[in-house]
């Protein structure tokens, strides 16, 4: 295990706070409770549950009862798209870029799939095409997990009234928290998903706001936890270090979004001056502000990922999938990108935690590594074989 | 087990398992409890591994020409292009840009240096085993650049090398199919989807019908089976002696008919560099046996727009369906070899005796 890494990719997962490991770590020793209980420890347990729901309602914009805790953001993207779909019959609607956990929901259920612009952002017109009243869900991410852009979801919103007005609007502001006062603007949304450990909370826990009214039937079924919409002993241990997290990200997010911006600018306007043939993906003045996403010339981004790892930092490109390779991205597709631009992708995603010695390091390895694949050339002609036609009719 | 024996003998590994295609199934080739397995002998040897996607490649030069072959009624061998375009290919080049010294594999093949530091690839040392037909296809360039330590290893050697390495033997059976066939769906399934597959008739040398076929695509020469004729009483069997897509025919015709002097082969390659004359023993597939035959090039023809070489048997051989490879040894050394050719319009003046057009 290499120490000193240059951690950038905080899209995938963060560092847990000092706060969070220090509020879960009674819950893992003698305050082992099972909310579900009349006794002491049950009751205590309960307690540290239910002060861990006001704290995450209050960072949501939330009241208490409109807090599902689920098993991290994609449980949360689930339930909200197959419980609405349960609950009321109809087809679900979702954005190009939305993430797999939504897309892959709402393919199930018939529904259009709305395009984005160029600059990463739902074309507010082909959503519109898309609304009728059979619309049972429509799903509009807060901010995209790759290349960072912000959608407009208050302008959702009004066409999905307009145009649906039975229709339930879900956000996955799991990208979106740590930078963005989802409390505000998620506002619009019936259902919004987080992530703790997208925050410095842990893996394995997250949230669905559930805004009352919302007809949605649950996932899991059992002992009727969260009243009745996500059963299943609590995670409290997990809750109670999401809770911590949630306040101390709140706290800070002011200032880490002027920090953190800053680097950000320095990374990738310095990439793009130092690298030849490269680009930025996503317009820069809507994304959040750990997003660095560039596209460079004449290299893959599995092989520079390999060098990158070489020489200490953590990065990613297109989505990570279940096999471990680097997976054409469906959201550099969906901007319409041409494939060569789509293959010599990289994300860099800053956070909280992210130094200047990190983006010196980037300014220096990147470039770096990028020059040293493109030095590199095969010195064989690429094979061109005919397929055994006969010679007085081949063509090769 | 080739990565184990290269480490054992001092080398730094990484371990890379190809994603080639998309296998949304639980198991096959490319699936994730596929590559979750390899990650986890990785661990057992204590090298790095990683998962490398060359799916676009994989679809452009192997899965398309392989539908495309069929859909000109030609055999075609995805294997030897997964070699030359992909393992030995942009995953060799990869490795290279990368900063390795070359690729190890676990093909059953020897390759030996000689004086003046060209490279000679020969059979594996056990001939039952033997993988070195898919292996012509490889220049020098891509042999200075490869291992196969396993090619110097008995079956039983390599169960007991694997046993004090502490690996598991398990072998996966040959495929009948090619990797990106899956066993529910067979080549129907992909090849229907693709270039849809039509009904055809078939005939004799003559031309007079004598059944019909679902999936003209799906006929290979030499086939017996499956040729939609019904035992003719008293009559011979009969083989698939060429496939015409164009016309949806197939001519089937008694053994003697199967029989060729000769087959011409394309697309050649030379191991050496240099294009070889005069007596070789030729392989027609994998595991066969080599023929003694003589090469006897031909230089392209206003109307040919490639080189090729007319292999002319010894002793008279059943014709090659086009498309598969045929490999030229001399003893042990693997000197080259081509795609043989043929298909175009089937008219019996092209099907008596030889196989040269």
């Amino acid at each position: 295990m290499v120490l000193n890494l240059c951690y950038l990719d905080h899209a995938a997962t963060t560092p847990m706070r000092a706060e969070a490991v220090a509020a879960m770590e009674p819950y893992l020793k003698n305050r082992f409770g099972n909310p579900s209980g009349a006794h002491a420890m049950a009751r205590e347990a309960r307690r540290a549950l239910d002060a861990a729901r006001e704290m995450v309602a209050q960072a949501l914009g939330a009241q208490p009862g409109e807090v599902v805790f689920t098993g991290g953001g994609s449980e949360a993207d689930n339930l909200a798209i197959a419980g609405v779909v349960a609950a009321r019959p109809g087809g679900a609607v979702c954005t190009a870029i939305e993430h797999h956990a939504v897309l892959h929901s709402c393919r199930a259920f018939e529904g259009a799939v709305v395009a984005v612009t160029s600059s990463g952002v739902v074309d507010l017109d082909r959503l519109a095409e898309t609304l009728d009243p059979s619309v049972s869900l429509v799903s509009v991410m807060l901010a995209n997990n790759e290349i960072g852009t912000v959608q407009p979801l208050a302008d959702v919103a009004d066409l999905v009234h307009q145009f649906a007005p039975e229709a339930v609007l879900h956000t996955d502001a799991v990208a979106a928290f740590t930078w963005l006062d989802v409390a505000r603007l998620a506002a619009p949304a019936d259902l919004v998903a987080v992530s703790a450990h997208k925050f410095g909370g842990p893996k394995g826990v997250g949230a669905l706001v559930v805004r009352s009214g919302t007809k949605l039937a649950p996932l899991i079924h059992g002992g009727g936890q969260e009243w009745g919409r996500r059963s299943g002993t609590h995670n409290v241990a997990g809750i109670v270090a999401m809770a911590a997290a949630v306040e101390a990200a709140v706290a800070e997010r002011g200032a880490t979004v002027v920090r953190v911006s800053a680097e950000r600018d320095r990374l990738v306007d310095g990439l793009l001056s130092g690298v030849t043939g490269s680009q930025e993906n996503g317009d820069r003045a809507i994304k959040i502000a750990g997003n660095a996403h560039l596209s460079f010339e004449g290299i893959e981004s599995e092989a520079l990922l390999v060098l990158l790892d070489e020489a200490g930092i953590c990065a990613s490109a297109g989505s990570a999938c279940a096999s471990g390779a680097v997976e054409p991205s469906h959201v550099m597709a969906a901007l319409g990108v041409s494939r060569d631009r789509a293959r010599g992708a990289l994300r860099l995603t800053l956070g909280s935690t992210t130094t200047t010695a990190d983006i010196d390091h980037a300014l220096q390895a990147i470039p770096a590594a990028v020059a040293r694949l493109r030095a590199f050339s095969p010195g064989r002609a690429p094979a061109a074989v005919p397929i055994g036609l006969n010679p007085s009719s081949a063509t090769v | 087990m080739a990565a184990a024996l290269a480490v054992a003998e001092g080398h730094e590994v990484v371990g890379v398992t190809l994603r080639l295609w998309d296998n949304q199934d639980t198991s096959g080739c490319c699936s994730v409890a596929e590559i979750d397995d390899a990650r986890r002998v990785a661990g057992q040897i204590g090298i790095d591994h990683r998962v490398w996607s060359f799916t676009d490649d994989f679809e452009t030069h192997v899965v398309a020409p392989y539908a495309e072959a069929h859909a000109r009624g030609l055999t075609p061998n995805p294997c030897i292009e997964c070699n030359r375009h992909l393992k030995f290919g942009r995953f060799l080049d990869r490795a290279l840009q990368l900063g390795f010294d070359g690729v190890v594999t676990g093909h059953h093949a020897r390759i030996l240096e000689s004086e003046d530091g060209r490279r000679r690839l020969l059979r594996g040392v056990d001939p039952g085993k033997d993988q070195s037909y898919v292996l012509y296809v490889l220049c020098q360039d891509q042999l200075v650049c490869c291992r196969f330590p396993v090619g110097d290893l008995t079956k039983a050697e390599v169960r007991v090398r694997a046993g004090e390495l502490g690996l598991a033997t398990a072998e996966k059976p040959d495929s009948q199919d090619a990797c990106f066939v899956t066993s529910s769906g067979g080549r129907s399934a992909l090849l229907g989807t693709r270039i849809g597959l039509h009904p055809g008739r078939v005939v004799d040398p003559a031309g007079a019908v004598l059944g019909a076929v679902e999936a003209v695509e799906l006929v290979t020469v030499g086939q017996r089976r499956g040729l939609g004729i019904g035992a003719s009483g008293g009559g011979e069997r009969l083989y698939a002696l060429a496939v015409d897509t164009v016309s949806a025919t197939v001519v089937a015709g008694v053994r003697g008919d199967l029989l060729a002097d000769a087959v011409a082969v394309g697309g050649l390659s030379w191991v050496g560099g240099g294009s070889v004359s005069g007596l070789v023993e030729a392989q027609v597939s994998a595991h066969g046996l080599a023929v003694v035959a003589r090469l006897e090039p031909s230089a392209p023809t206003a109307e040919s727009a490639q080189p090729f070489v007319n292999v002319v048997w010894s002793d008279r051989q059943r014709r090659v369906a086009p498309g598969q490879s045929v490999v030229f040894y001399r003893g042990a050394e693997v000197l080259g070899g081509g795609i043989a050719l043929g298909g175009g319009p089937a008219c019996s003046g092209s099907l008596s005796g030889a196989g040269s057009p």
